[in-house]
């Protein structure tokens, strides 16, 4: 008996090398026209890093819940709340420590409840998690309405923790009056890497994992071979409100400040992060190398906008969505190409 | 109890009743603040300096507040009949539709202006044609690219208010003119916003009377396969909903920005998508498609504006409020979910198996 | 329990909501042997299927299974495994997302001492039981990446390796080629050599008789028969599935004419829709109701979807009342005066929520357009006439349609075709699932239409009454057209035609 393989070309790496050529040109198209205002620095590069630790996470977080064809929109919300219970905890002289235990208790039990919703009550997700969105952004109101600054005096751990720079070895430069200038990261990045490594390892070497892409794949057949599909569905929306909580820690490291329109459409940042990294919106394909490409297109893009500084700030927003639009278009191309394939 | 169940089978019944509730809390919280009771119900005629005469009372205010909700239903309760899915961008393309009318009315780049660029209906034209385009964007990504409803608006539901501010050279932009202000204002005694969306209303129900859109879209999102051997264009009707809750969007995009003479890109309809939906359930319409009932909807969007008064008169600022609605939102939908009906019925046959052994 | 015999039903019964779907049912299935099940629709072989895997729950009798004291009953497909009975589906019920390797041992995953999931482990072990199976594929490529026999194939391996005595395969060979289908047909006859019980569902004669070793026929839920293959031959294996109907109806009159002088109302050529039916040509004339006769899969439905623009035609050209049409969609056909009632019901008929009247007048209402809507006033006296004429067992017209029995619901849909006036109507199982009655009517109504002048496309699974009412067969097997028939009528020519090749 021979093999008979379907010569059909697969369009999931061509996604994810479409995604990482697009990076590479956006970041040299950066490097050309603003090298004069430093973007060839590896700093530039970092900082992309340093600005977008909290989205990695949150993009983590998201591609598992995309991966089971689910979505999570209230993690741009969730974070907002996260910062301001964060801000306000610690104004109220409570320990950095317990508060940052808090909020990740928060995240895991608010990510409980919408995991109930979409898989014991088979509540569409995208209705359970825009009502968690509100929630979110009206509980941030509910705490506090101001604006509220976390500074050296109010935590000096915390302040601590945000001013902290973890040097990198290689890739300094020295600037124009002769001094070196060591490249570095906040320790934000450094939990966000953590995140991507430990998500990575759990959606390629586990059972959960392997139960994730299965249930994308098709819940009705992962039912079939005796997996918990809800379970499986209400631990996905946990681990992204965990993650989530954990990118707001992070967000929280940059911002040092909690207020109700923070991290505004950060949600949308997160999921074109994981559309453009290759993951299916209808579930089963992707991976969180593709996702944090996408953040850091997304990343390069705010990057530009931010170093040319005549653009209009909405750029990047639109820019975003754009390239959403773009990706959901090609993945609606290609689901509608092998349909044809397959039925011949 | 026949005639409590015939009371619940009532399509209004939802809606009323929360209407209801919403009307104990105001009375119960004017008695216990030393208000008098029914001082919510109370309609007076009240000089004003800037409009004149003017209807004044808690009604009227909330019939006048929920304009732009009740003029949203309307495109979403055929979006989601149609569709299954609901259109989440509706406050974003309001908010597009009115910084793009307002740019037109005051010239690009003018942030203040007392005289009009264009003439007012080139503006409002334009608001409309915008919110057109908004809704036909949304409309071919989910009838022709078959992307769910919800990720399709996704697109729009971040962009549009970008979008907005980019028309507005990132500026908040006042066309302080007289005759736009009017159509956030009054005509004579009578709120003209109220009047905007009564002719709204009466069009819509019109043209559901006059024409087959109504029993057609119910028939797509019933059974879209049946509908089309029976000879409907199923992706056509789905596009045409999302057009229409385009449009509708630029309306109360206009309402709206008259409201506060101005475009401001990031207050606009915030949040409204939410009440938007929310009223569809409330009106008793299954967000899962199908049949709809738009005098629901419409009941439904001022039930939502008068929990929205009442929170404000409770002393909950409208940043707060999305709390309580989230709440009210997932209520409506567990009681909707199959498992949880599943369960109840479950739990009163076992209720009852119990009392015939005992 | 018999020796060999590796599981058996006795007396089942089921109900559904109005309907007897199993009545009575024994089945017999011994070790190392392919058992056929057989029946046309309707006839209940997926609710036994379902009552053996534990997705529908029976009323009545027992399932004993070789090994396991007492009766068994399943409640889950899960249950039905740990008991040793798997299924394997039409529609695969895999992962296409998962490697070969991941589809087979999902759920049950060999783990490192880390307790991450042994990749090296698995693919090995997966490697070597498709080895075994004699299916050569690389375990670590994308499920997606294999045609579809060898993903049914990987299901079977899946199911093999969970142990099962009992191995159901639920037409597994509707979407596969020939050459696929032999490999399955290896494979099945190598699991039967080491002692697996395999019962097999299928549409196709040919199979059954290529592979089976004995054959169960159920008809209208009940149990027909068990023959060992070599005393079934073709014609009466045909004959118990589709049973000699002998309900006393009234006779219909029929008169035989010669329709060849008639002007043509239907001329198709070479009309093909890519996989399901080859190119074929069929001539309808003014008046002339014409059966089409086969199987369920041969074709026979998918035919008239083609000719209806339900699935658009990919070659071909067809002719309606002499002028050359193009129909991309249903909405084209109907201008041209054609109606279909489908032969799903639930899937493609009834508008479920909306009123009987709304189910009546929405295909006339599609025809004039959205902005020239019926008042409703006529859309009234619309409904009340054919309820009346159809004779519509309803409590109002303004009942949901999803209210009535099926055989109402089926006069409803018919309703709405007559309401447009068509000159050509495709009745496809316009009599499935409804009662004696009832079927009676609507035979009598098909005659009634072509007197008119209607032309009437009729595909039924019960030959009496496609006897009954046509004046013309054609024969399909296959997805192709196989022969005509025109004055020898009768049940034998029919099924002789039907079942093709040596009998």
């Amino acid at each position: 008996m021979k093999t008979k393989t379907k010569k059909s070309f697969n369009s999931n790496t061509l996604l994810l090398i479409i995604t990482i050529v697009l990076f590479i040109v956006l970041y040299a198209g950066g490097c050309i026209a603003y090298g004069a205002k430093g973007f060839t620095h590896f700093q530039t590069f970092l900082n992309i890093l340093i600005t977008n630790a909290g989205l990695i996470c949150v993009a983590c977080g998201m591609t598992c819940v995309m991966l089971t064809g689910g979505i999570d929109i209230s993690v741009g919300a969730l974070i907002a709340m996260d910062c301001m219970m964060l801000a306000v905890g610690m104004s109220k002289g409570i320990g950095a420590v317990p508060m940052v235990l808090l909020v990740l208790l928060v995240g895991i039990v608010f990510g409980v409840v919408q995991g109930f919703l979409v898989g014991y009550l088979d509540i569409q997700p995208f209705i359970v998690s825009m009502a968690g969105m509100f929630f979110c952004r009206g509980m941030t109101a509910v705490i506090c309405t101001d604006q509220v600054s976390i500074t050296e005096k109010i935590n000096p751990m915390f302040y601590s923790w945000a001013n902290a720079k973890v040097i990198v070895p290689f890739g300094g430069y020295t600037n124009n009056k002769g001094k070196y200038m060591a490249p570095y990261v906040r320790p934000g990045v450094i939990v966000a890497l953590l995140v991507l490594v430990a998500i990575f390892i759990v959606l390629r070497y586990t059972k959960f994992g392997r139960s994730l892409y299965a249930v994308g794949g098709s819940a009705q057949s992962a039912a079939m071979m005796g997996l918990n599909v809800k379970l499986i569905k209400m631990k996905a929306y946990m681990l992204s409100s965990f993650l989530c909580s954990i990118g707001g820690i992070c967000y929280c490291l940059n911002t040092m400040a909690g207020s109700v329109t923070q991290a505004a459409g950060l949600e949308m940042d997160a999921i074109s992060s994981a559309v453009i990294g290759g993951t299916l919106l209808t579930g089963g394909v992707g991976n969180v190398i593709g996702s944090f490409f996408g953040v850091l297109i997304n990343g390069t893009i705010s990057s530009i906008v931010k170093t040319n500084g005549k653009l209009a700030s909405s750029w990047p927003n639109i820019l975003t969505a754009g390239l959403l639009f773009v990706f959901i278009v090609i993945q609606s191309l290609f689901a509608a190409l092998r349909a044809r394939q397959s039925s011949r | 109890m026949k005639t409590w169940n015939k009371i619940k089978s009532w399509p209004l019944f939802l809606p009323v009743l929360a209407l209801l509730l919403v009307m104990a809390v105001n009375i119960i919280h004017d008695a216990a603040t030393g208000v008098n009771p029914l001082s919510f119900f109370m309609i007076s005629l009240r000089n004003t300096t800037t409009n004149g005469t003017i209807l004044y009372g808690r009604i009227i205010d909330i019939i006048n507040r929920g304009s732009e909700v009740a003029i949203l239903a309307i495109g979403m309760t055929l979006v989601v009949s149609a569709s299954a899915g609901t259109d989440i961008s509706v406050g974003s393309v309001m908010s597009l539709c009115a910084s793009f009318m307002c740019m037109m009315l005051a010239g690009y780049g003018v942030s203040s202006t007392t005289t009009l660029a264009v003439p007012l209906v080139i503006g409002l034209l334009c608001a409309m044609v915008m919110g057109l385009v908004c809704g036909a964007f949304n409309g071919t990504l989910v009838a022709h690219l078959s992307i769910q409803p919800m990720v399709a608006t996704l697109i729009l539901y971040s962009a549009a208010r970008a979008i907005g501010l980019l028309l507005c050279n990132d500026l908040i932009v006042y066309v302080r003119n007289p005759s736009f202000a009017f159509i956030g204002a009054f005509l004579g005694p009578i709120p003209t916003p109220i009047i905007i969306t009564a002719i709204c209303i009466i069009v819509v129900s019109l043209v559901l009377k006059k024409t087959a859109l109504g029993m057609y879209i119910q028939s797509v999102g019933i059974n879209a396969r049946a509908s089309r051997i029976a000879g409907l264009n199923s992706k056509l009707l789905i596009f045409l909903a999302y057009l229409l809750c385009g449009l509708f969007a630029s309306i109360a995009g206009i309402v709206a920005s008259s409201r506060i003479t101005s475009a401001d890109s990031n207050n606009i309809g915030l949040y409204l998508e939410m009440d938007a939906i929310l009223s569809v359930a409330l009106g008793g319409n299954s967000l899962g498609g199908g049949k709809f009932n738009l005098a629901g909807s419409i009941v439904g969007a001022y039930t939502i504006q008068a929990i929205t008064t009442t929170l404000y008169a409770l002393g909950v600022s409208s940043i707060q409020a999305p709390v309580y609605k989230a709440i009210i939102v997932i209520i409506i939908v567990v009681i909707e979910a199959p498992p949880f009906k599943d369960f109840l019925r479950k739990q009163s046959a076992a209720r009852a198996a119990k009392g015939v052994r005992a | 329990m018999e020796e060999n015999v590796v599981l058996t039903a006795r007396g089942i019964s089921m109900t559904f909501p109005g309907v007897k779907a199993l009545d009575n049912v024994d089945f017999t299935l011994r070790k190392g042997e392919i058992h056929a099940l057989m029946g046309e629709n309707g006839a209940g072989k997926s609710t036994l299927i379902k009552c053996l895997t534990g997705i529908n729950d029976f009323e009545t009798g027992e399932i004993h299974i070789d090994g396991i004291d007492g009766p068994v009953k399943n409640h889950s497909t899960r249950d039905a495994q740990n008991v040793g009975i798997s299924t394997v589906y039409q529609e695969v019920n895999l992962c296409p997302n998962l490697s070969v390797a991941e589809n087979l041992f999902i759920g049950r995953e060999p783990l490192t001492k880390l307790h991450t999931i042994d990749r090296q482990s698995y693919n090995k072990r997966s490697q070597k039981i498709m080895d075994e199976l004699g299916i050569s594929v690389d375990v670590t490529q994308n499920l997606e990446n294999y045609s579809l026999a060898i993903q049914q194939m990987v299901a079977i391996a899946r199911a093999v390796d969970m142990e099962c005595k009992v191995l159901i395969l639920d037409e597994p060979t509707s979407s596969l080629d020939d050459e696929e289908v032999e490999k399955l047909f290896t494979l099945m006859r190598k699991l039967r050599d080491n002692g697996v019980g395999i019962i097999f569902v299928t549409h196709f004669l040919e199979q059954v008789y290529a592979v089976c070793d004995r054959i169960t026929v159920l008809r209208n839920g009940s149990f027909v028969g068990e023959y060992p293959i070599a005393d079934l031959p073709r014609v009466k294996l045909v004959a118990a599935m589709m049973g000699k109907d002998l309900d006393d109806l009234a006779e219909i009159k029929k008169e035989q004419k010669d329709f060849s002088k008639e002007p043509m109302e239907i001329a198709a050529k070479g009309l093909s829709h890519a996989g399901t039916v080859k190119p074929f040509d069929l001539d309808i004339h003014k008046g002339e109701v014409v059966g089409i006769g086969g199987l369920l899969g041969s074709g026979r439905s998918e035919l008239a979807r083609c000719i209806y623009g339900a699935d658009k035609a990919q070659t071909g050209t067809l002719e309606v009342n002499g002028e050359q049409v193009k129909i991309n969609q249903p909405i084209d056909a109907m201008n041209k005066g054609m109606g279909m009632l489908p032969d799903d019901r639930k899937a493609e008929g009834i508008i479920a929520d909306l009123s009987v009247r709304e189910n009546i007048i929405l295909a006339l209402q599609a025809k004039r357009g959205m902005f020239r809507q019926l008042s409703r006033a006529q859309q009234e006296e619309i409904a009340d006439r054919y309820i009346d004429l159809v004779q519509i067992k309803t409590a109002s017209k303004e009942t949901l349609v999803k209210q009535l029995s099926g055989g109402n619901q089926q006069k409803v849909i018919l309703a709405r075709w007559l309401a447009t006036d068509p000159d050509f109507l495709i009745l496809d199982e316009p009599t499935r699932g409804i009662d004696i009655g009832t079927k009676s009517e609507i035979q009598k109504l098909i005659v009634k239409l072509a007197g008119e002048g209607k032309s009437v496309l009729f595909i039924s699974s019960e030959i009496e009454e496609m006897l009954r009412t046509c004046n013309r067969m054609v024969i399909m097997r296959d997805g192709q057209k196989v022969g005509e028939l025109d004055h020898e009528l009768s049940q034998q020519s029919v099924m002789k035609a039907i079942a093709g090749g040596e009998s």
